[in-house]
């Protein structure tokens, strides 16, 4: 296998983006990334495309016309659909591609457009719940949030975690999140804002909860002999891990974890040769605060149990033991779920080049992104080195 | 929504909590499956699930539900871990949501689970219930 590096990286912002079609979004990432790594079309020799489900754009192969509107054609392309962590499934079968040896250069693009899926929230969130197990679990009306609130009723049960801690993860992702351009929310809230909202899902609140956004982000991928040509700023990709876990909650034996997180960063951190405790700043899936937490325990960045004391003790601040999204995360920045895992490699790259400005973790040399499909049925964990 | 004969096919195991169990290996199911999983033995029965067992983990949906949820809210679904050691994710009823507990005692019951609009089929299947004693 050939070393592989990110040479470029593009991302709209996230939001509600009634003005701009699924294509368009897409176009707009592309270009961004081909101007970062000067790049034109025409050296892009392999594309994947994440898009996390057809319903949203009521079109099948959305991938197809995507690629299209891209102006790719006839260049190969596969469409790839690993729930929320599509694009990271999509940067590892670029990698993939490109470690190989079959292309030199491939684009792994993920976008998604959940504001159109449905007439009112609550069709969208009827579309989002058959994600679930639909024979034999969705019809008791679980829902996303449910299923995590399900986590977080059994950690804070299990390990102590209050109500406050869940809700300083979002205190810290929207202070964050008031600093990045991109970011779906751009402001900053109080414990007391976060602790007064409304109660979606017991024990997690409005503001425990991701908006739904739209979105996209991409990353194109070089064998090393390209990147050391093109780029002064390669950021190599040094592990990556894929983890599964059981679509129906029935099949789990411990609702205080996500065993796909536990396995993926077990391969990630052996392939990469590095410890939780060497990496500098990490983005990792927290569709809802409660898995921020658990994410923080899965991947080792505390002991089990002990995420609530993390957060706490702010140890995930910048300054802190391990700073973890500082671009807003799911919960601020937004959470376009076909874009979400491209979009952590953005920043994840930005910070190693220290090109975060604001929010710049200073001399980070080592990321992770970790991006969770739905409840744990995919997980991807990534580390990247400059 | 599910179609017809797909809520239909699974009605007899739905209806009265029917799992399988390997006659081989003694790995009980739920869902039934026709091959078991651990010792790849075809030789399962039908195997009739506890119908107690305690609350593992829950919540209490209070707003947001899926379409055609609305009146149900709040309603409180959980895992439950039926006494055979297999885990179900239901509802539970008959309590209100404040007094639901990690651990409470609980039994099956027979409900209305579902309606599919003005055209489809009326969904039935199990729910629990807490035991008082």
């Amino acid at each position: 296998m050939r070393r592989v590096a990110v040479v470029g990286v593009g991302m709209t912002k996230f939001g509600v983006l009634a003005d701009k079609s699924l294509r368009e979004m897409a176009f707009e990432a592309f270009k961004e990334a081909l101007e970062d790594a000067n790049l034109a079309p025409k050296d892009i020799e392999s594309v994947y495309t994440a898009i996390n489900a057809d319903h949203f754009s009521s079109q099948v192969s959305p991938g197809a016309s995507v690629m299209e509107y891209l102006g790719l054609n006839p260049k190969p392309n596969i469409r790839i659909e690993a729930a929320c962590a599509s694009s990271s499934a999509a940067i590892r079968l670029a990698w993939l591609d490109v470690a190989s040896g079959l292309h030199d250069i491939a684009l792994a693009l993920g976008v998604e457009k959940m504001n159109e899926a449905g007439r009112t929230t609550a069709e969208i969130i009827q579309f989002m719940g058959t994600g679930g197990d639909i024979t034999w679990e969705n019809h008791y009306g679980p829902t996303f949030p449910g299923f995590y609130a399900i986590f977080a009723i059994n950690h804070m049960h299990k390990y102590g975690t209050t109500k406050e801690q869940l809700a300083m993860v979002a205190v810290k992702n929207h202070y964050y999140g008031a600093m990045n351009p991109k970011a779906h929310f751009q402001r900053e809230i109080t414990l007391e804002q976060a602790l007064k909202s409304p109660m979606i899902s017991y024990p997690l609140q409005l503001y425990d909860c991701c908006p739904i956004s739209d979105g996209a982000a991409c990353a194109i991928l070089a064998s090393e002999d390209v990147a050391k040509k093109i780029s002064d700023t390669p950021i190599w990709i040094t592990g990556l891990g894929l983890g599964t876990s059981s679509v129906a909650l029935h099949n789990r034996e411990d609702y205080a974890t996500i065993p796909g997180t536990v396995e993926a960063a077990k391969q990630a951190y052996k392939m990469a040769r590095v410890e939780p405790r060497d990496v500098d700043v990490a983005c990792v899936h927290d569709c809802f605060t409660i898995a921020e937490i658990m994410a923080y325990e899965d991947l080792g960045f505390c002991k089990k149990g002990e995420g609530g004391k993390l957060i706490e003790e702010k140890q995930t601040y910048i300054g802190g033991k391990i700073p973890v999204n500082v671009d807003g995360g799911l919960k601020a920045k937004g959470h376009p779920t076909g874009a979400t895992g491209a979009a952590m490699t953005y920043e994840i790259v930005k910070q190693l080049r220290g090109e975060a400005g604001k929010r710049q973790v200073p001399n980070a040399e080592i990321g992770l992104t970790h991006n969770v499909g739905a409840h744990g049925t995919y997980v991807c964990v990534h580390i990247y080195r400059r | 929504m599910l179609s017809a004969p797909r809520y239909w096919r699974e009605i007899r195991y739905r209806y009265r909590l029917i799992g399988s169990r390997c006659l081989k290996c003694g790995k009980i199911y739920f869902p039934r499956r026709l091959v078991c999983a651990v010792c790849g033995s075809r030789k399962l029965e039908d195997y009739k699930l506890s119908e107690k067992g305690k609350i593992k983990t829950f919540t209490v949906i209070r707003r947001s539900p899926p379409l055609g949820y609305e009146k149900n809210v709040p309603y409180v679904v959980a895992v439950v871990e039926l006494e055979d050691g297999v885990n179900v994710l239901s509802q539970i009823v008959d309590v209100s949501p404040e007094e639901v507990k990690i651990g409470m005692p609980v039994e099956l019951t027979f409900r209305k689970v579902r309606e599919n609009g003005k055209e489809g089929i009326i969904e039935y299947g199990f729910k629990f219930r807490p035991i008082f004693e």
